[in-house]
């Protein structure tokens, strides 16, 4: 039993009814806190884009229609629960379940706050605090796909099947750069464990990874975590001017309230997420008092979550939706090559000075080789030739249009 | 090329949106103001000794576009007349299926027996509410429209029945305009004229107010009138405040 022990402090005496007891305290309490999190989500996100748009927003149930996302539950409960004659009935049943998971999973790994004493036993705050930590979480994500994608496919519909490729496609993509900013910061802390990693940046604001990673993970992250989320602006697949409703378009009643819940609960947690790796998680000031110091954590943990679950709902209020090929350039070309540079580079320093300027030369040429073949690139695959131009202005037989071939010497 | 940091400029916009006041209003709890002019639910007038005002000339009914009105008139029984002069509206139908609140009968109506009140969410269950008689269409004896129970009257709605035909000067003559050309109606005496063109306006007796006055916050840069912009533009307002001052002490 000591690799229990190891895992969490709570297992070291054995495992009695009085640790098990807590642990199910835990786990009910992490669900219900995610649970009661997604309706207020629901109701911050609707309210707060109505604010950015001028409207007042729900407000005929509870007090500034706070229980408006019960009512709306309520409805999509009773409603009739419609399954296409062209729908492989199994799968179209299972992926609901497949994207709702991950989204409960996920959440348990995060911390929020630091380490209480009940009963003689030392509790982390966290549901579960297993040895591949982070790890984990990019697990799930992975699964989470699995659902949207069988979704997509059992519908038997065009449009959710088209809503299935793209976000196979797009979270492959994003999945690579999320994947090489975390390496980063596992190499900074030396530890998969999310506890490990918490830990490693307490001691004040300069030893959050936000600041000693340098931004660019941080920025990285929080684009390419957006794009796993399917949130504006990277929500092609759930594009509603294109897809109608996206892989959800079949589903009706109580199997789309899941997909819309899992899709707030994975706002939620991405942004707990980025909070745990990039800002110190539950780390803050406290002040100097005898009692309920053990509030404060909790209490920053939730401003900054609330801080960045803010933010997505800011970027769905101003940035307008990328197009598709627009998407996969961000991710393929920009994403990825600077994720994976700044890997290096920070790898480097954490050998030795020298490496790490060595490291970030080389980064530097390999930048620009990259550019100027991406440069190469765009005008080999759409170049003059490829070029059709506007009708009316076709160039006739024999004749050269003059502005083409210019831009082509110059 | 753009700079850069324009890139943010959507995200100021947003948060400067944030805590600007909703233009939407929780429409059946409020409502928002309603202009001087708007065209609602006809009433029919009485003059301040409480005789009624339409003589049955059927002038309404012929000009209205949609043939909604229906008039019949008859001699004024000389022991108890109901109008003064010769005739009176006996019959008077409003098909309100059929209305589109053009208000041409009130430009038409010879007394300004007819105007339209500024209540236009009136709602029925069946055909036969949707024809007002005479019965409805009059004003009560203190000089009031009648509250049906499908009606959805609010504060100041009633009072400023009319407000097309006194924005308007006699015949489209400059010089008349803010003229009285109208006699007074039961309970509320004779109404002010009000003041279109001319900036000659007596906001308190009409209780009109222009549109740019009521959401001057929610228009965007560009589209604030060229007078009221900047510096300028906050002298111009100045100084239509003070003549408006100035006005109402006199």
């Amino acid at each position: 039993m000591s690799w229990l022990a190891s895992v969490d402090p709570l297992f070291a005496h054995g495992v009695t009814w009085v640790v098990l007891l807590i642990v199910a305290i835990k786990v009910i309490a992490g669900f219900s806190m995610l649970m009661g999190g997604v309706i207020l989500m629901i109701w911050f996100e609707r309210k707060a884009i109505s604010d950015m748009q001028s409207r007042i927003g729900p407000q005929r149930w509870g007090p500034f229609g706070l229980l408006q996302t019960l009512a709306d539950g309520i409805k999509l409960i009773l409603k009739e629960d419609l399954i296409p004659a062209e729908a492989d009935r199994f799968v179209f049943k299972l992926a609901p379940y497949l994207v709702l998971l991950p989204a409960l999973v996920t959440f348990a790994i995060i911390p929020i706050g630091g380490t209480l004493t009940i009963a003689g036993h030392p509790v982390m705050l966290q549901v579960v605090n297993p040895p591949m930590g982070i790890l984990l979480m990019l697990a799930m994500s992975g699964i989470s796909v699995y659902g949207v994608m069988l979704a997509g496919w059992a519908s038997g519909s065009k449009y959710p099947l088209l809503s299935a490729v793209r976000a196979s496609a797009q979270m492959i993509s994003y999945e690579a750069a999320l994947g090489m900013t975390i390496v980063t910061i596992v190499l900074a802390t030396g530890s998969l464990s999310v506890h490990n990693i918490v830990a490693a940046q307490a001691g004040g604001i300069w030893h959050w990874n936000i600041i000693r990673l340098g931004f660019v993970p941080f920025a990285v992250f929080v684009i390419a975590i957006t794009a796993e989320l399917n949130r504006p602006p990277f929500d092609v697949v759930e594009a509603e001017s294109e897809l109608v409703g996206g892989f959800h378009t079949e589903y009706s009643s109580f199997r789309f309230a899941i997909f819309f819940l899992a899709e707030y609960m994975n706002t939620i947690t991405m942004s707990a997420i980025i909070v745990t790796l990039f800002l110190g998680g539950p780390a803050g000031w406290i002040p100097n008092v005898s009692h309920l110091r053990w509030v404060f954590p909790i209490a920053w943990f939730l401003v900054k979550t609330v801080g960045f679950a803010f933010c997505y709902i800011w970027f769905r209020a101003s940035l307008p939706r990328f197009r598709y090929d627009q998407l996969m350039d961000l991710g393929w070309k920009r994403l990825i090559p600077l994720s994976l540079g700044w890997m290096l580079i920070v790898a480097g320093f954490l050998v030795a000075k020298g490496w790490g300027f060595m490291m970030a030369a080389a980064v530097l040429l390999a930048w620009t080789v990259l550019s100027r073949a991406f440069d190469l690139g765009q005008t080999r695959e759409s170049g003059v030739d490829a070029v059709l131009p506007v009708v009316g202005e076709r160039p006739l037989p024999g004749q050269v249009l003059r502005s083409m071939t210019d831009e082509e010497e110059g | 090329m753009a700079s850069p940091l324009s890139f943010f400029g959507g995200f100021k916009l947003t948060l400067a949106h944030l805590v600007r006041p909703t233009v939407t209003t929780s429409y059946p709890m409020s409502k928002r103001p309603k202009q001087p002019r708007q065209h609602g639910r006809h009433v029919l007038n009485r003059y301040e000794d409480g005789m009624e005002k339409c003589i049955g000339c059927e002038l309404c009914a012929g000009v209205c576009p949609v043939n909604c009105i229906y008039v019949r008139g008859l001699d004024n029984p000389p022991d108890h007349p109901v109008s003064p002069g010769e005739r009176y509206g006996y019959v008077y139908e409003i098909n309100y299926l059929r209305c589109i609140h053009c208000d041409l009968c009130v430009e038409a109506c010879p007394t300004q027996a007819i105007t339209e009140s500024k209540m236009f969410e009136f709602s029925f269950t069946n055909r036969a509410d949707a024809i007002y008689t005479k019965a409805e269409l009059l004003v009560d004896d203190q000089g009031f429209p009648q509250r049906l129970p499908w009606e959805d009257w609010r504060e100041g709605e009633a009072a400023m029945t009319g407000g097309w035909m006194r924005a308007t000067s006699p015949s489209g003559d400059a010089s008349y305009e803010g003229v009285v050309q109208w006699a007074g109606d039961l309970g509320v005496g004779v109404r002010a004229p009000e003041a279109g063109q001319s900036d000659n306006r007596d906001d308190e007796a009409t209780g009109s107010k222009q549109i740019r006055s009521v959401f001057p916050r929610h228009l965007e840069p560009q589209d604030v009138p060229l007078d009221l912009r900047g510096l300028a533009g906050a002298m111009n307002k100045a100084r239509a405040k003070m003549a408006r001052l100035r006005r109402s002490r006199s």
